[in-house]
């Protein structure tokens, strides 16, 4: 049997030395950490224009990633009332930086709603504009959040992708897995016939309506209408600020 | 004289031997009679999460081969070091310690693995395997077996959860090794399938069965490992 004294030294000296070894791994890698995340967040948005952009997002390489958001991406950062915000508030949050590519959805998400910024990202193709938006929602298990391309009426969804944190596999998860769930937003208008918002709806059983309806994934309901209520939430964020852009 | 010799020589060979037939036992043995899942029944929990693809259950075997083997040599190399009454979390700090340095180096080098594995490297920690190998062979062991038995039992791990990832793949998800630059298309409902089930008579039956995607497929498969080894095995069975 050790004595307390011998237990509580060697306890403090393991720990010491666990620090140790955590913190300068965690501080020599930090740059790869960053850089990786922030690749990882440029390649999400961009999947959003995979259509217009004409290329597989997932087989361009990093460099490419790049060079594309540096030369065909706007970034600008709104408050909620749907202008630019001023750039003391956005150095107040205290993010890597002020571009829209640095703000946090997770950490604006804790605010109160009035006061949370808003990434917009305007992508450039061949003369055309696409806007696309980043939304937060609630799955099943945990966060789910993604990005919204419209094209310049401000109105039809050039594409979408998601992405989850922990959904269940094959169920909840195939909203990222499966191709096919965000393909099918394409083309879907945010308001309904009559001129209303109404964002894109998720209806279990399978869309009835082509205009603003996308199926459901079957048993995986409430991962759908988490989706659905994210992006009604989400996009709807941005009207203020579409609706001044189509006034001018 | 002649009798010291006779003493000392068999504990010289014992050092000095590496791979003799006891450490190449201490490999083997949990492939096959001691494996630490068909047999033991440990580590299940992480066999049902990560095995619905190959190449993460390939990612999550060398990260619990590196864990469990570094663990058991350090916790070996510490163990007379070890107050036996706290024993357990110097253990888990040593298991937490390396689990964080390979979270950190996925991180930092192939991103994509530690998107998709995240929670599950974190998990490792939690793996009674790792804890049990510290537990039962660690703390009583010279470091170099306890390296071997730390290799020997996460790689009869890795080989269960291979081989139950590859039925739930292929079944699954009609591919193998997705994710991965050498993607093979199976079987499935499209043209660059190996098998096209639109356009083959014989397979156009065929879909891919959901619910191999699911957890629950993993506990079957690896229920039928355990009949399937046990049948040949005779040693497994326990006669009472």
């Amino acid at each position: 049997m050790h004595s307390t004294g011998y237990v509580i030294r060697f306890i403090v000296m393991i720990t010491a030395v666990a620090a140790l070894i955590l913190a300068v791994m965690a501080t020599g890698f930090k740059e790869r950490h960053d850089r990786n995340e922030a690749l990882f967040n440029k390649r999400a948005i961009l999947s959003a224009v995979e259509g217009p952009l004409g290329q597989d997002v997932d087989n361009l390489s990093d460099e490419e990633i790049q060079q594309i958001f540096d030369q065909q991406v706007e970034q600008t950062v709104l408050n909620m009332d749907g202008e630019e915000a001023a750039m003391s508030v956005i150095e107040s949050r205290g993010y890597k930086g002020v571009k829209a590519e640095h703000i946090d959805m997770a950490k604006e998400k804790k605010r109160p709603e009035q006061q949370r910024l808003r990434p917009l990202f305007i992508f450039n193709q061949d003369g055309e504009k696409y806007y696309i938006v980043s939304v937060r929602g609630s799955g099943l298990w945990d966060e789910i959040w993604g990005n919204v391309a419209l094209e310049d009426d401000f109105e039809t969804i050039a594409g979408v992708s998601f992405d989850h944190k922990a959904e269940t596999p094959g169920l909840g998860a195939e909203i990222k897995d499966n191709p096919a769930f965000p393909a099918q937003f394409v083309g879907k208008k945010i308001y309904d016939r009559d001129g209303d918002y109404t964002a894109v709806k998720v209806v279990k059983g399978g869309a009835r309506d082509d205009w603003n309806e996308v199926d459901g994934i079957s048993g995986a309901t409430i991962t759908a209408d988490g989706v659905e209520e994210m992006l009604y939430r989400g996009i709807g964020y941005y009207r203020p600020y579409f609706n001044k852009v189509k006034d001018n | 004289m002649a009798e010291t010799t006779t003493v000392q020589e068999p504990k010289v060979k014992q050092k000095v031997e590496i791979f003799g037939k006891k450490e190449r036992r201490l490999i083997t043995d949990p492939l096959n009679d001691n494996n630490p899942i068909t047999v033991q029944v440990l580590g299940i929990c992480s066999a049902l999460a990560v095995t619905t693809l190959v190449f993460p259950s390939l990612v999550m075997t060398v990260a619990v081969i590196f864990v469990l083997a570094f663990s058991n040599l350090i916790t070996s190399l510490l163990r007379k070091g070890i107050p036996k009454q706290v024993r357990m979390i110097v253990q888990l700090v040593i298991i937490a310690t390396l689990v964080t340095v390979v979270e950190l180096t996925l991180k930092a080098f192939n991103f994509d693995v530690y998107k998709k594995l995240s929670v599950f490297i974190g998990l490792i920690i939690t793996n009674c395997i790792i804890m049990g190998r510290l537990e039962a062979f660690a703390m009583a062991n010279k470091p170099w077996k306890s390296f071997l038995d730390g290799v020997g039992n996460a790689l009869g791990y890795g080989a269960i959860l291979l081989i139950v990832a590859f039925f739930r793949e292929v079944f699954g998800k009609g591919t193998l090794f997705a994710g991965t630059g050498i993607e093979m298309k199976i079987i499935g409902p499209a043209a660059d399938y190996w098998i096209d089930t639109t356009q083959s008579a014989m397979f156009a039956w065929y879909a891919p069965n959901n619910l191999m995607v699911l957890p629950a497929a993993a506990m079957f498969i690896i229920g039928i490992l355990i009949w399937i080894q046990r049948g040949y095995n005779r040693k497994l069975v326990d006669i009472s």
